[in-house]
């Protein structure tokens, strides 16, 4: 194989990383870069995108290395997506001072996404696992003006680094029992053989890494800091394109590398496995995430929590495993980023207009200004999953994958436990909206008039209207996503 | 044609916020007309089979998943839409003097009449769930924003309530679509399902739609939920969303699973009579006039329930016109108590209403009352007595002893209802304060027009209530679980 040949199919990567390049020497050159540089992100986005459907179908380079499939070409085009609509998040916030340094870190963090995506073997993924999140601790501490970016960053660094040794250990023992890295070849050699302890241990360490990644609790301690502290495109960012890889990436270890030992999470018949050790973090998740959310004040930290508990409910679709359960986690994740999006882009708004972003600096949005507090009110009801927005078909698509599951529902609990979750999750939803559209401003902030940043406007109601369309049309993504799937 | 009634309820929550506010109310009034209107012509027409849910509307929506946007007609929708209509019209009417936040006050309202439409309407499992929780977030709002005592507590209640009973649906429906492969309930309608699944799906169904129904013991959202809502809202609740859960119970969890009916029909009997004179008891004890219309739809609703259990042509029959009545005169006691009253007065307090002499004040609004106190104590001749006695009909064949029970209920009911009237206009002296009248803003226009209607729909049914039943009779005899 030429090395055209492999710049060629590893194109998308390599403009992304040209464009980093560029953005940062503009930024080194021009005293005032925020406007060209955030043009040029999203210029370099776009064509790494066009670039993304211009590959060729199916391809495998160096055992799994590169690997370029229809599942993978439409993550990277949503992890390009998510990224694009970050850049106007961050044109918006003045906080950043150095907005071409940070704009090379999300298109730095971008093409961790796409490796993470793009990889069909351990060593790259954890690679690729790397430079996502130490780009990611760049851009949650970048606010070097405001102690809480620091503790964020800080905080979701420590967090994160000791979950990557965990996982760089697991891998290394899963290395030992298999003898290979590569997924599809570690599925042969685990086929036979069953779960010896050293093979636990090595799964479940793997696990762990990934479990940090999407804020599933007992790992998700670093969340609320990072959501609360972190600026508002990097929690965004976090929220949304990181999670959404990761759970790409974890669908395909545990599906495709660890399939043989999924093990059963069935009520009356656990059996040791991955898939126990998931239902019980997707059902700790959605308890824990819910009952803390409720006691929030902070709308911020309260996203965090839901995010808790939204990674709970994705992970129903992978521990009901197969391609219909896949296909559910993806369409979930890919919805819930969506809709965090916007909702961060809203946070962002009104931290702007008040100067805080707790639940009573939304007090009277609704008047304010009617456009964010109804796009608003479509991502929290979307999150609540109340018809017709997207989450409420992406709930249903989870549950009733997980309910045919196993012989004789044997995932019945789970799905109980997250219905269960999902109605007390409604309670907070609604107290962020009565904030919105019942609660009046006290007399003693008198909101700041900012000047509105178009883009702002725009972004947030593009994706309340995606949110809404794909609550009405949920088949133009669950259709593709299940397509892809082999 | 009776599509429209959907199509253009919403399409008028949406248009009335492009338009200037003095246009508000004119749109939701002429929305809610021909809604009504659409019903009213739809009920005329000959050609119509009343007798079987048949497909008006069916277009493929999302396939992979076999979800169909599918409507369908029979004799117990229309009887729904009528009086979804009729209180939708009474409620804008009643809520004419809105000026505050009048666009989102009436795009809440439209948007919950537009949902029930959806609901009665839809032939189709998943799409009749989406209107069904579609109305839980306009009833937040229109409480929490324009609400009174207690609103933002009892908007909360009312929709946690509410989402309850939807997540126990929401467990129903995978279960069904998973075991049925199917979401068009004509289809399901044939399916036999397991009788081990039947067993354990039927409960949480049912249970989760009659929460919306105000079964015992989970009602207790519905009399906080009515008093904390301004008049449209408690008009609405009563008049049509307290039906939702009624109809649903027997469209989706009765005609679906007739065998988990049989197993259970028993519990949930027991469960409607303890409704009945339990909500019965405590109106009796209320000194809010809108507490003890709260209480008092909570016991009319039990006699639906009761007649759902009876599981015969009758009692069922019964039940379905019990909901049109019970949407009728709800709406018309909530009108009085809330617009008539309360806007007046500043209070509901039967005590400080027994000494205000409101009889001489508002002679309009006492007659109604009246009218409105009769039809709901079940005097021949109005609606409800028309509803219960075919209910107890039903129910005397399968539970003499609840027949009893109830009739002993019914007397409570005259009790506590009698007391209110008496309380609110009847209680002053007649010698001594004859002379002093309040002064009070009279009775408008758009309040007499309201309450006329409410009292010309359930005097007709009362006095001839084949017109209905007629309609409703066969299509409860094509019911699956009567076979």
């Amino acid at each position: 194989m030429s090395y055209l040949e492999l710049l060629k199919l590893a194109s998308p990567e390599a403009i992304v990383a040209v464009t980093a390049l560029v953005v940062l020497a503009v930024g080194l050159t021009k005293s005032n870069p925020a406007t060209i540089c955030s043009f040029l992100t999203a210029a370099g986005l776009a064509i790494a995108a066009a670039a993304v459907l211009r590959l060729p179908a199916h391809a495998n380079l160096f055992g799994g290395m590169l690997v370029i499939s229809p599942l993978n070409a439409l993550f990277k085009v949503i992890c390009l997506a998510l990224a694009f609509v970050t850049v106007p998040l961050s044109a918006s916030e003045k906080s950043l001072r150095n907005p071409s340094e940070y704009l090379a870190m999300l298109l730095l963090a971008t093409i961790g996404l796409m490796l993470l995506v793009g990889s069909e073997e351990l060593l790259m993924i954890f690679i690729a696992l790397e430079l996502l999140g130490l780009s990611l601790y760049v851009m949650a501490a970048f606010d070097k003006t405001d102690v809480r970016s620091a503790e964020a960053g800080l905080k979701y660094f420590l967090f994160g680094s000791t979950a990557s040794a965990f996982t760089l250990f697991g891998i290394s023992l899963v290395y030992g029992m298999s003898g290979s890295t590569a997924l599809a070849s570690i599925a042969q050699k685990l086929s036979t053989g069953g779960v010896q302890p050293l093979l636990a241990a090595g799964i479940v360490m793997t696990l762990i890494g990934f479990a940090f990644k999407i804020a599933a609790a007992p790992f998700h301690l670093w969340a609320p800091d990072a959501y609360q502290g972190a600026p508002i495109p990097s929690a965004a960012f976090i929220a949304s394109g990181s999670k959404v890889a990761s759970f790409v990436v974890l669908g395909k270890i545990v599906l495709v590398g660890f399939g043989p030992v999924a093990g059963s999470s069935a009520w009356h018949a656990m059996m040791a496995g991955w898939s126990p050790v998931l239902a019980a973090l997707a059902a700790l998740s959605i308890l824990l995430g819910n009952f803390v959310a409720l006691a929030q004040t902070n709308v911020r930290r309260l996203l965090a929590y839901s995010a808790v508990a939204h990674g709970g409910y994705t992970l129903l679709g992978i521990v009901a495993g197969g391609r219909e359960g896949f296909s559910a986690t993806l369409f979930y994740t890919t919805i819930y980023a969506i809709t965090l999006v916007g909702a961060f882009a809203v946070v962002g708004m009104v931290k702007r207009e008040t100067g805080g972003d707790d639940l009573q600096n939304f007090a009277g949005l609704g008047s304010r200004s009617p456009l964010a507090a109804a796009c608003m009110s479509i991502f929290m009801l979307s999150l609540a999953g109340l018809p017709p927005l997207a989450g409420f078909f992406g709930k249903f698509y989870l549950f009733s994958v997980a309910f045919r599951a196993g012989g004789n529902h044997g995932l019945l609990w789970l799905v109980i436990v997250a219905l269960f979750g999902s109605f007390v999750s409604l309670y907070y939803y609604l107290i962020v909206l009565r904030a919105i559209f019942v609660d009046q401003p006290s007399e003693s902030r008198h909101p700041s008039p900012v000047t509105r940043h178009f883009s702002d406007d725009g972004v947030v109601a593009v994706l309340a209207t995606l949110v809404l369309l794909l609550g009405l049309l949920p088949q133009t993504l669950a259709e593709r996503i299940l397509a892809s799937l082999p | 044609m009776i599509a429209w009634t959907i199509y253009l309820t919403l399409g008028g929550a949406v248009v009335l916020f492009f338009l200037p506010r003095a246009f508000v109310r004119w749109i939701a009034l002429a929305t809610t007309v021909s809604g009504f209107a659409i019903g009213l012509a739809t009920f005329c027409r000959p050609d119509v089979d009343f007798a079987h849910f048949t497909t008006i509307v069916r277009v493929p929506w999302i396939p992979a998943l076999g979800m169909n946007y599918q409507l369908a007609l029979d004799g117990i929708s229309l009887t729904l839409i009528l009086v979804t209509g009729l209180a939708a019209i009474c409620a804008v009417l009643f809520s004419w003097d809105v000026n505050e936040r009048a666009k989102e006050f009436f795009f809440w309202l439209l948007m919950v009449v537009g949902g029930s439409y959806g609901v009665f309407l839809s032939a189709d499992l998943f799409l009749l769930f989406l209107f069904y929780e579609l109305v839980i977030v306009p009833k937040y709002f229109l409480i929490a924003i324009f609400g009174s005592t207690n609103k933002e507590y009892g908007a909360m209640k009312l929709t946690l309530y509410s989402f309850f009973g939807g997540a126990l649906v929401f467990l129903g429906i995978i279960a069904i679509y998973v075991s049925g492969g199917s979401f068009d309930l004509s289809q399901l309608s044939q399916f036999q399902f397991s009788s081990q699944l039947q067993g354990w799906v039927f409960p949480i169904l049912f249970l989760g739609f009659a929460v919306l129904a105000g079964i015992w013991p989970l009602h207790t959202w519905a009399p906080t939920g009515h008093v904390a809502a301004p008049t449209a809202g408690s008009m609405l609740l009563a008049g049509i969303v307290m039906k939702l859960g009624a109809y649903a119970a027997l469209r989706v969890a009765m005609n679906l699973l007739p065998q988990g009916f049989q197993m259970w029909r028993n519990s949930f009997a027991v469960f409607a009579v303890i409704g009945i004179v339990y909500a019965a008891a405590v109106a009796l004890r209320q000194q809010d006039l809108k507490f003890v219309i709260g209480y008092s739809s909570v016991s009319h609703m039990g006699f639906v329930l009761l007649g759902l259990a009876t599981a015969n042509v009758f009692g069922v029959s019964g039940a379905v016109l019990q909901m049109f009545s019970h949407g009728v005169i709800g709406a018309l006691l909530f009108a009085v108590a809330g617009t008539m009253i309360y806007r007046r007065t500043h209070t509901r307090d039967l005590d400080a209403l027994a000494a205000m002499n409101l009889r001489r004040a508002l002679p309009f609004a006492a007659f109604t009352f009246v009218v409105a106190s009769a039809a709901s104590m079940g005097i021949p001749g109005f609606s409800g007595f028309a509803a219960e006695i075919t209910i107890l009909i039903g129910a005397w064949k399968t539970y003499p002893l609840a027949v009893w029970i109830v009739g002993a209920g019914m007397v409570l009911v005259a009790a506590f209802t009698l007391r209110a009237l008496k309380r609110s206009f009847f209680d002053v002296d007649l010698t001594a304060t004859s002379a002093s009248a309040p002064e009070m803003e009279p009775i408008t226009i758009p309040e007499k027009i309201g309450a006329s209607l409410l009292m010309v729909a359930t005097l007709a049914v009362g006095l001839y209530p084949r017109i209905l039943l007629d309609r409703i009779q066969p299509a409860v005899e094509a019911m699956r679980f009567l076979k």
